[in-house]
């Protein structure tokens, strides 16, 4: 069972539709770059000149990698990765 | 449609693409937030002092920095709150000049929170939403309840299930769908945040949030014409998703930019943010220089108004205190007790927890010489004490029963009198 990628609405326009990619990948980092070589449209929206961009959220299994490892986070078959926008609250 | 409209649209505040109006909080591009443009230039032409003087005083008295097509119709009466001068406060705080904008007693749910509530909902109207909601610390929740309640739309509110009972039944009583959900407030928003994506509902601090943000420049609005048109040198406010100090500081400048004030103002006044130790995202990244803050997973403060651990304003809160040449400090559970009682001893003014945050901060400050003692200084008060009072249940001194005599009566007064807590 692979890694599944959740895509916000906004960004399923760079992903065919799709709101769930799936990945084979051992941390975040790879999983997203899995996401990009298999949705190139998508890389703008995630990254600025190679950093994850600051209104980008990443969850895995409903764990901010900020608390977690960063992009460096393990991922194994079957964890949910998810991207989320972090503008709202307050 | 009346001659009030100046908002032209919305900007990414990241790459200033320009977005028409519609209730949308980020850019698709980058995910930066959106937030509203108007033609000050046509505004400037529009209003004058007069102008707004003769209007009635509440926050739609600056109507033309709005962000609404037409008359305000959730909320006609809300701000308009006193701008106090606190002399027995600035005394036991050793400065000269001290103010306090009491939004303690706004209108009708006790906390600035009905200012963006007001705007997020006349806004929702004219979208055309029927249902709306939020994800709540507790104050926006009672706001959304009371002015959807009044307006008859259908209200979903997401608060943590930790929240204060006061705030629980102060929004219960209006009979909107109210959550609680097992977990902190930034859970409750991802969760909002994807309720709002996924059912399209009017969420006022989610895609509604570029409009809602607006409603706090009132605040900032009020301050300066209540001082006679003119900026303080210094502004402390409470900090918890970190937009209110911007939005303060935005005011000042629009106010400038329209000709309402003199020219220079805005710049001169310095934007201090205060926040609980127990949850400190923004003055942390202000102390310790960093550029984007560092998330407070668990945030454990009695301040629960306060506690976001991940601010969504937290970036351009901690730059604009840095860019105005302010600073910002937090303080222990302790100290906000004690500095509500401080408040309420000099000024007769109850406020909640966030109050005490906002007193304790400031007294930090000046103790630390970060503002000096002979300059003007106002406090923002965004919320109502009753709604808090849990916090100082055991802090109070507590009350004698006496027998109905006087011999009883005078016996007390032989009692050395207790020492102020």
């Amino acid at each position: 069972m692979p890694t599944k990628i959740e895509i916000p609405t906004p960004m399923r326009d760079q992903t065919d539709g799709k709101g769930v990619v799936e990945v084979t990948a051992t941390t975040v980092r790879d999983a997203l770059a899995e996401l990009v070589r298999l949705h190139p449209g998508i890389e703008s929206k995630l990254f600025d000149q190679g950093k994850l961009r600051p209104y980008i959220n990443v969850f895995v299994n409903d764990e901010d990698i900020r608390y977690l490892d960063e992009l460096g986070t393990a991922v194994k078959e079957g964890d949910l990765i998810a991207l989320i926008p972090a503008v709202a609250g307050g | 449609m009346p001659a009030i409209d100046f908002a032209t649209g919305l900007k990414c505040k990241v790459c200033g693409k320009l977005y028409a109006k519609q209730p949308l909080n980020f850019c698709t591009d980058d995910f930066g937030p959106l937030e509203v443009v108007y033609d000050y230039e046509a505004i400037a032409a529009h209003i004058s002092r007069a102008k707004i003087e003769m209007r009635p005083f509440n926050m739609w008295r600056y109507r033309e920095l709005l962000p609404l097509d037409g008359e305000p119709t959730v909320g006609p009466q809300v701000g308009g709150t006193p701008l106090i001068k606190a002399d027995r406060l600035a005394d036991a705080l050793g400065v000269e000049r001290l103010w306090i904008k009491n939004d303690a007693v706004n209108f009708p749910t006790l906390s600035f929170k009905d200012r963006v509530v007001s705007v997020a909902l006349s806004k929702a109207r004219e979208f055309g939403f029927r249902t709306v909601g939020c994800a709540s610390t507790g104050n926006l929740a009672n706001s959304v309840a009371a002015n959807a309640a009044s307006s008859g739309l259908e209200a979903y509110i997401f608060v943590p299930h930790t929240l204060e009972r006061a705030k629980i039944l102060g929004t219960s009583i209006y009979g909107p769908k109210l959550i609680l959900v097992e977990g902190t407030y930034d859970q409750v928003n991802r969760l909002c945040s994807q309720v709002a994506l996924k059912y399209g509902w009017g969420m006022v601090n989610v895609n509604l949030r570029p409009f809602y943000a607006e409603g706090s420049k009132t605040v900032g609005f009020e301050i300066a014409e209540q001082l006679g048109w003119r900026t303080p040198s210094h502004v402390v406010s409470p900090m918890a998703g970190g937009s209110l100090i911007g939005k303060i500081h935005k005011a000042f400048h629009e106010l400038e930019q329209v000709g309402l004030i003199a020219p220079g103002s805005s710049a001169k006044v310095k934007m201090y943010g205060a926040q609980a130790t127990g949850c400190n995202p923004i003055t942390d990244a202000v102390k310790t220089g960093r550029e984007r803050h560092k998330p407070v997973k668990t945030p454990n403060t009695i301040c629960k108004s306060l506690a976001i651990g991940d601010p969504a304003d937290g970036y351009f809160a901690a730059k604009l205190i840095r860019d105005t040449g302010g600073w910002a400090e937090d303080v222990s559970d302790p100290e906000i007790v004690e500095c509500m009682q401080l408040l309420a001893r000099t000024e007769g003014i109850f406020a909640e927890t966030a109050g005490g945050v906002t007193v304790a901060v400031t007294r930090k400050l000046i103790e630390q010489g970060r503002i000096p003692r002979d300059e003007e200084i106002v406090l923002v008060i965004t919320g109502n004490g009753l709604k808090t009072q849990d916090a100082i249940a055991d802090s109070v001194e507590q009350p004698v029963t006496i027998k109905p005599s006087m011999d009883a009566f005078e016996s007390i007064l032989a009692e050395p009198a207790p020492a102020l807590a």
